[in-house]
């Protein structure tokens, strides 16, 4: 008899003899993650009885990194404290950068206004009522400037969460660096640049699928020859989760969008490895904390032998996923806000167990406004805490070897493959988001997700069970609607001042090269240069590309 | 025996804003109950709104706003529906609403304000409750 053989016999006379009517008298009649996983009461040797280690698992650092990227993980580097924080004007956002580079935060997340995000001006119709509220407001490289004033460009690393105007804001980033006395090759930082969740999930795209992709892969092909150190998409799961799908609808559709990305930039015929180790990966922190681990280290796996036996990558950088992390907004309750202090901390946990490279920790008033100084300090303490104080960070991949977390990591990567099959059969990404597959898959769950809360078979603290008595009052934070006429202001400004015959010309010439299959970077960097605005540049790309509309689904 | 009328609802995503998840799960529940419901989808401006209303007729309109463009948003569909003399219609709006926005918002004739963590069968009780007609 083999050893596992004798466990798995050892582990039946246990349930006959020893758990007997225990197993009965449970709590629920079934535990399910988030994911509808069924997860078992025990786990033992029998349920990893076919992981290689060398295979399977391997050594941090090395193929295929499912204990993480890199060999000696936090005990080398802590992961990058990265607040995503954007309120009001750049003013405003500039003062809430420095206090968080203070309380010692070690890199940037910019967070942008919605007309920034769609690319209208602040003076448009459109941008009526959303100015500063949601995000910093950005009309043109002035802007920019304000941002990161006082901010050393060549120090910091920033991320910026835009998407279909992103190749104007990092025009506007390197033309901000270049003033500051600091050429593109010493940039460090993100765009989020991924285009495809957009349509599936968080929505703010501008173009149709196909003009967008060529914008991104301008981008990849420009920074990976003038802008070597910047992540050029951060291909996010983030909002996919939050849209309402599961830990491993994520898992699977971002990888999804990964590949889609790297089949889309061999296309134009680019060598894999001289742009893969530049992509990067932006997870969602929910609440079921083994899933999210198993969530992370499934990921890296899984892009480790894609990209090494599908997409024939030769440099291990290729192979090696790297992400950020940002806990669950969704999962933040308006009851009892300050209950949200201790999700957080445990979704923190989760994403660093995971071996994530950033995080941000959301701040407990987040159901109920941009967050207040106060709350944002908590919640990069919590970071801080769980970096100094736990203990976690002295080993690489702690819960490795855990029959549960290697069961489930399995089980993860399993399911990814299905989706990778379905997704497949639709003929790939885009035509499956023209499809609404993705769309229809995440707003299934959303829904089963919520009627499961509301017939209390999922328990959400103070929100379903533990009701809150008083109601609760802690202190918001509210924009002034006089942002919205300073921006105006301010808009008018630059518009009064700068050269608009030039500006004319450069937009004139952008034209003629969307219509072409030119790389746009260099010309849109000509034209935030001299200042023209995000709604002039995205209005003329609007001209060649069109707009997209989406299926309103529910 | 006649059939009760279905109550026909308009669900609207008003703005900018893409935070789409909680105004499909209310359609679907609304929907759910026996409603008839037309979701607008995203980035409804107040004509696009009027406009859907006075094609649809509908007994509710249920406005979703997260983004914090409540306080500009509704005081402007709620003027063109009156320039239309639409005044039999509820409308109420959700999502992140202060407690401190809500007169002002009541004073516009304006209701509901059903934020995070209301359980759906609220506002559909809500719905059938506050009709106009």
């Amino acid at each position: 008899m083999t050893e596992i053989d004798k466990i798995k016999q050892e582990k039946e006379e246990w349930e006959k003899n020893c758990l007997r009517e225990k197993a009965q008298q449970e709590r629920q009649k079934s535990f399910r993650s988030l994911s509808d996983i069924e997860i078992k009461r025990l786990y033992t040797p029998n349920d990893i009885k076919d992981l290689n280690y060398g295979s399977d698992l391997g050594f941090p650092g090395q193929y295929p990194f499912t204990r993480g990227p890199y060999p000696n993980m936090y005990r080398g580097q802590l992961w990058t404290m990265r607040q995503f924080a954007g309120l009001g004007t750049a003013e405003q956002t500039n003062q809430r950068y420095k206090f968080l580079l203070r309380h010692g935060q070690t890199g940037l997340s910019v967070a942008f206004s919605l007309h920034t995000i769609y690319g209208y001006e602040a003076d448009d119709d459109k941008a009526l009522g959303e100015i500063g509220k949601e995000g910093v407001s950005i009309d043109t490289l002035k802007d920019m400037e304000t941002l990161f004033d006082g901010i050393d460009l060549s120090k910091i690393s920033t991320s910026m969460t835009i998407n279909a105007p992103a190749a104007i804001l990092l025009a506007m980033y390197i033309v901000t660096a270049e003033k500051q006395g600091h050429s593109p090759e010493q940039l460090r930082g993100t765009i989020q640049n991924d285009i495809l969740k957009e349509y599936i999930a968080q929505k703010s795209w501008i173009f149709p699928p196909e003009p967008s992709m060529r914008l991104i892969v301008d981008t990849i092909e420009y920074c990976t020859k003038f802008v070597p150190q910047w992540y050029t998409i951060s291909i996010s799961g983030y909002h996919i989760r939050e849209a309402g799908s599961t830990a491993v609808q994520e898992l699977a559709f971002t990888l999804a969008d990964g590949f889609a990305y790297v089949e889309a930039a061999m296309e134009r015929g680019l060598d894999v490895d001289s742009f893969a180790p530049r992509l990067s990966f932006f997870f969602n922190s929910h609440n079921n904390f083994f899933e999210e681990v198993c969530k992370y280290r499934a990921a890296r796996r899984i892009w480790a032998k894609k990209m090494k036996n599908k997409y024939s990558a030769k440099k291990t950088e290729s192979m090696r996923l790297r992400f950020h992390t940002q806990t669950a907004g969704v999962s933040l309750t308006a009851q009892e806000p300050e209950n949200n202090i201790v999700r957080v901390t445990l979704q923190g946990l989760a994403a660093v167990l995971g071996g994530t490279q950033s995080l941000h920790t959301n701040s407990f008033d987040e159901a109920l406004c941009l967050p207040t100084e106060k709350a944002v300090r908590i919640a990069l303490r919590t970071q801080q805490v769980i970096a100094h104080e736990s203990g976690v960070t002295d080993t690489v991949d702690p819960l490795a070897g855990s029959y549960y977390v290697e069961w489930l990591t399995n089980k993860m990567e399993e399911e990814s493959e299905a989706y990778f099959e379905k997704i497949e059969e639709l003929g790939g990404v885009i035509p499956a988001i023209k499809a609404n597959f993705f769309q229809k898959e995440i707003a299934n769950a959303s829904y089963k997700y919520q009627k499961e809360v509301e017939n209390k078979e999922r328990i959400i603290v103070a929100v379903n069970e533990y009701k809150p008595r008083e109601p609760c009052s802690i202190e918001l934070l509210k924009i002034d609607e006089k942002v919205a006429e300073e921006q105006v202001e301010k808009l008018n400004k630059i518009k009064s001042e700068r050269n608009n015959e030039k500006i004319k010309e450069i937009l004139e010439k952008l034209k003629e090269a969307a219509k072409g299959t030119e790389n746009l970077m260099p010309y849109i960097i000509d034209a935030v240069r001299e200042y023209a605005a995000i709604g002039e540049i995205m209005e003329t790309l609007k001209e060649v590309f069109g707009i997209y509309r989406e299926d309103s689904i529910y | 025996m006649t059939e009760e009328r279905r109550i026909k609802v308009l669900v609207c995503k008003p703005g900018l804003d893409g935070h789409d998840r909680g105004v499909k799960i209310i359609a679907r529940a609304l929907r759910d109950s026996g409603m008839e419901v037309i979701y607008t989808g995203l980035h409804q401006t107040p004509d696009d709104i009027v406009n859907t209303v006075i094609q649809e007729d509908p007994d509710a309109v249920m406005l979703s706003i997260l983004s914090g463009s409540h306080k500009a948003l509704c005081p402007i569909i709620m003027q063109k529906l009156k320039e239309h003399d639409i005044d039999d219609v509820l409308i109420a709006v959700g999502g992140i609403i202060p407690d401190e926005d809500k007169p002002f918002l009541e004073k516009h004739g304006l209701s509901g304000f059903h934020g995070p963590g209301t359980e759906l069968k609220t506002i559909v009780e809500f719905v059938k409750n506050n009709l106009k007609r």
